[in-house]
C-alpha cells in the first residue's frame, strides 16, 4: 500500500494512454488488447475442445455466471478509481435481499397490490443500499477512514444487519413477476445481461465522457493535486460508494430473483473478492487513477471463462481456483511489464 | 505521534478491563476458571494470526490470505496427525510457511500490490486444501497426543495440594496457570517473541522504517525487499500455526474453516491502534485488540443467558461492527487533533 504513490500515474486526468475517442475505438482502446486477446484465445480453445460450447445454452449460462460479478463490478471499478475498496458490497447485497421479499409480500407494510409492492420492493431496497454506500462514503470522506477499514466495518456489521432483520431465516417466495429481473427473457437473452450491459456502457461513457468521471479519475490519480485544482474530492469520494452500494443492491436483488428465494447469510457472500479480482484483471489500476468499466467486464468474463473451460475438461472447482490465483497475479505482473 | 499511537493502545486496553468489569459485575461465572480457560483456548488462534497480520500492517501492507492458509495447514496437519504431534505441527506449519513465502514472492520481486497478491494466494490455498481434502473435513487422529496442542493443558502436572478445599489463593493461581490451554501458551510465547523481535532488533526496527517510508528506506540503505518478504513468511508461518491449533481444537482439518478470519484479524490490529497506514504499531495492543473483540461475543452468550433477552448470534457481528466503528472515528478524531496540534 504504501508503494502506491511510486506507480501512481500522471496527475493529469486522460492524458495517460489515449485520449477519449468516439464511438467502438473508445470503447475498446489500445489497453484492451492484452485481454481481448486472453479473451479470443479462451474461446478459441473452447470452440476446439470443449463440446457443445458454440450454442445459446453455453453462452447463456456464462453470461448469468457474471452477470451479478459485473454489476456489482461497475461501482467497485468506479470506488478502485478513487484509490479506494469496498469490502462492503457482499453484505450490502444481502441487506437489500433480505429487505425486498418482504416489501413484495407485504410483509413489512401493507400493499394495495402486487405490482406497486414489486416496485416499491425494487425503489426502496436499493435506496437503502445506496444509503448504506452513503454511510461508506461518509467515513471515507468526512473521517477520513481508510477505505478498506471503513467498508470491513459493514462488510463485518452489514451482513448481521440482514440477518438479524430476517432472524437468519430463508424467506422463499414464487413471484414470477418479480422474477422476471432476473429470469425473464428479451430477444432469448436474460433480462440481467441486458440490465448488466445498460449499466456497463452507462458507467463507461461516463468515466470516459462526464465530468464526473473524469474526476474520479483526477481523485484517483493525485488527490491533493485534484484538490488544488478545485476538485470537490469529498463529493466525488462519497458518490462513488454511492454508487458502488446502489450496484450492490441491484446484484443482490438479481440474485434472490434468480434464487427464489432470499437467504441473508449466503447473498453476495466472497464476493468482494471476485469482483475486486475481475477489476484487476481487467487493467484498472488497483492504485486508483486509471480505470476501465469495459475492461471489468472483460475480467470478468475471463474468469468465468477459465472456470467453465476447466469445469468442462473434467477438472475440479478447486483446482479452477488455484488456477484463478495464478491469473490474477499473471494478469496484475503482465499489467505492470506493460507500464514499466 | 507516539503519544497519539499510545493513547490508542491504551484506549482499547482501558475499553476490555472496562467489559470484564461489566461482565463480572453482571454475570456470575464470567469470571469463573471455566469461561477464562475457554476465551483464552479458543481466541489463541486469532491472537496468532493477528500478530502476523500486525506485522504485515506495520510495513503498510496487508494479508488477505490468512484464513485460507490456516485452513490448508489444519487440513495438512490433519493428515499426517496420526504419526504423532510433531509431524502433525511440522506439516501444518510448513504449510503455512510456503503459503509465506509465495506471498512474500509476489509481493516483494514481482512488486504487485499485497492486496492483489494475498487475494490471490488465498484463492489458491483454498482450492489446494479442498483438492487435499477432497472438500470433506479431515478427522485428526485421537491415538497420538496430536490434540494436545488445541485442548491439552498442563493440569496434569499440578501439585496435589493445589486441588485441594484449602489451596487458597497461591494455590488457585498455581491451579490457574498449570491449566493454562496449550494454544494459549504458544500464543503467549508468540506475541513474546514477536514484541522482541519488533523492539530489540534490527528487523523489527526496518518493518517500522519500510512502513513510514519505503522510498526513504530503500535510499537509506535498508533491505526493504528482504524486510517486506519476510513479514510475509512470517504472517503464513503463524497462520500455519493458528491452523495446527484448530485441527487440534476441533479434531479435524476444516478445508472452508477460515472465511473471513483476515478481515477480523485486521479489526483487530485496527482497534490495538496500529494504523493501517504503516510504520506504527504496537505487538502488545493487537493482542488487547483480539481479545476485545472475542470477549464482546462471550459477553452476548452470557447476555443471553440471563433470559432477559434473547439476542441470536446475529447480533455479534453487528455489535463488532459497530465497535469498531467507534474505535475508528474515536481514531480519527485523535489523528486530526494530533495533526492540527
Amino acid at each position: 500500500m504504501s508503494s502506491t504513490t511510486q506507480n501512481a500515474p500522471s496527475p493529469v486526468p486522460g492524458s495517460v494512454g489515449s485520449r477519449p475517442r468516439g464511438g467502438i475505438a473508445a470503447v475498446l482502446s489500445r489497453r484492451h488488447i492484452g485481454t481481448i486477446a486472453a479473451l479470443v484465445a479462451l474461446l478459441i480453445f473452447n470452440f476446439i475442445f470443449t463440446p457443445h460450447f458454440a450454442t445459446m445454452q453455453t453462452l447463456s449460462v456464462n453470461l448469468t455466471q457474471v452477470c451479478v460479478i459485473v454489476i456489482v463490478g461497475v461501482g467497485m471499478t468506479m470506488v478502485i478509481a478513487t484509490g479506494g475498496i469496498d469490502l462492503s458490497v457482499g453484505s450490502i447485497m444481502a441487506i437489500a435481499g433480505a429487505f425486498a421479499p418482504q416489501i413484495f409480500q407485504g410483509t413489512l407494510f401493507p400493499v394495495p397490490n402486487l405490482y406497486t409492492g414489486i416496485a416499491l420492493a425494487i425503489v426502496l431496497s436499493i435506496t437503502v443500499a445506496g444509503f448504506f454506500g452513503l454511510f461508506n462514503g461518509w467515513l471515507v470522506s468526512s473521517f477520513r477512514v481508510q477505505p478498506i477499514i471503513a467498508t470491513l466495518i459493514l462488510y463485518i456489521a452489514g451482513r448481521g444487519i440482514a440477518q438479524v432483520w430476517t432472524n437468519g431465516d430463508l424467506q422463499v417466495f414464487k413471484v414470477p413477476e418479480f422474477q422476471q429481473i432476473a429470469i425473464g427473457r428479451v430477444f432469448g437473452v436474460p433480462f440481467q445481461v441486458w440490465i448488466m450491459l445498460a449499466l456497463v456502457l452507462i458507467a463507461a461513457w461516463a468515466l470516459q465522457r462526464t465530468v464526473f468521471g473524469r474526476q474520479v479519475l483526477a481523485v484517483g490519480g493525485n488527490e491533493q493535486a485534484a484538490w488544488l485544482a478545485g476538485i470537490p474530492v469529498r463529493r466525488v469520494k462519497r458518490r462513488v460508494y454511492v454508487i458502488s452500494g446502489v450496484c450492490s443492491g441491484i446484484a443482490g436483488l438479481i440474485v434472490i430473483a434468480m434464487n427464489s428465494a432470499a437467504d441473508a447469510n449466503l447473498i453476495g457472500m466472497g464476493i468482494e473478492l471476485d469482483v475486486i479480482a475481475a477489476v484487476a484483471v481487467g487493467g484498472t489500476l488497483l492504485s486508483g487513477g486509471r480505470a476501465t468499466i469495459i475492461g471489468t467486464l472483460l475480467g470478468a468474463l475471463i474468469i468465468q471463462l477459465v472456470r467453465y473451460t476447466l469445469l468442462a475438461n473434467g477438472v475440479p472447482d478447486a483446482a479452477a481456483l488455484v488456477v484463478k490465483a495464478g491469473l490474477i497475479v499473471l494478469a496484475v505482473w503482465l499489467q505492470r511489464q506493460d507500464r514499466a | 505521534m507516539p503519544r497519539l499511537h499510545a493513547s490508542a493502545g491504551f484506549g482499547a486496553l482501558l475499553a476490555l478491563l472496562l467489559i470484564i468489569g461489566f461482565g463480572a459485575w453482571r454475570y456470575d461465572g464470567f469470571i469463573s476458571e471455566y469461561n477464562i480457560l475457554t476465551v483464552l483456548r479458543y481466541n489463541s488462534m486469532f491472537a496468532l494470526v493477528g500478530l502476523g497480520m500486525c506485522f504485515v500492517i506495520m510495513t503498510g501492507g496487508i494479508d488477505l490470505s490468512v484464513g485460507s492458509v490456516a485452513a490448508l495447514s489444519s487440513v495438512v496437519a490433519a493428515y499426517l496427525s496420526p504419526y504423532g504431534l510433531i509431524p502433525g505441527l511440522l506439516g501444518g506449519l510448513a504449510a503455512g510457511l510456503a503459503a509465506g513465502i509465495i506471498n512474500g514472492f509476489i509481493i516483494s520481486k514481482m512488486k504487485i500490490l499485497p492486496f492483489i497478491a494475498t487475494l490471490a494466494t488465498m484463492l489458491a490455498a483454498s482450492g489446494v486444501a479442498l483438492l487435499l481434502s477432497n472438500q470433506q473435513s479431515v478427522p485428526a487422529s485421537y491415538d497420538t497426543n496430536f490434540m494436545a496442542l488445541g485442548q491439552g493443558d498442563f493440569a496434569l502436572y499440578a501439585p496435589e495440594w493445589v486441588n485441594g478445599e484449602d489451596a487458597g489463593f497461591f494455590g488457585a493461581v498455581i491451579r490457574i496457570f498449570l491449566g493454562f490451554p496449550i494454544p494459549a501458551w504458544i500464543a503467549l510465547f508468540a506475541y513474546f517473541l514477536g514484541s522482541l523481535i519488533l523492539n530489540r532488533t534490527a528487523f523489527g526496527r526496518h518493518v517500522l522504517a519500510v512502513g513510514g517510508g519505503e522510498e526513504a528506506s530503500r535510499l537509506m540503505g535498508l533491505p526493504t525487499d528482504r524486510t517486506i518478504f519476510l513479514v510475509y513468511v512470517m504472517s503464513g508461518f503463524l497462520a500455519g500455526m493458528a491452523g495446527v491449533i484448530l485441527a487440534a481444537q476441533f479434531g479435524a482439518g476444516q478445508p472452508i474453516e477460515g472465511v473471513g478470519w483476515e478481515l477480523f484479524a485486521i479489526a483487530s490490529v485496527v482497534v490495538g491502534g496500529t494504523l493501517l497506514t504503516g510504520g506504527k504499531g504496537s505487538v502488545g495492543a493487537t493482542l488487547v485488540g483480539t481479545l476485545l473483540l472475542g470477549i464482546l461475543f462471550t459477553v452476548l452468550n452470557f447476555e443471553n443467558g440471563m433470559g432477559w433477552i434473547s439476542l441470536s448470534a446475529y447480533w455479534q457481528s453487528v455489535l463488532r461492527g459497530g465497535f469498531l466503528l467507534v474505535v475508528v472515528i474515536l481514531q480519527s478524531r485523535l489523528t486530526r487533533s494530533a495533526a492540527a496540534a
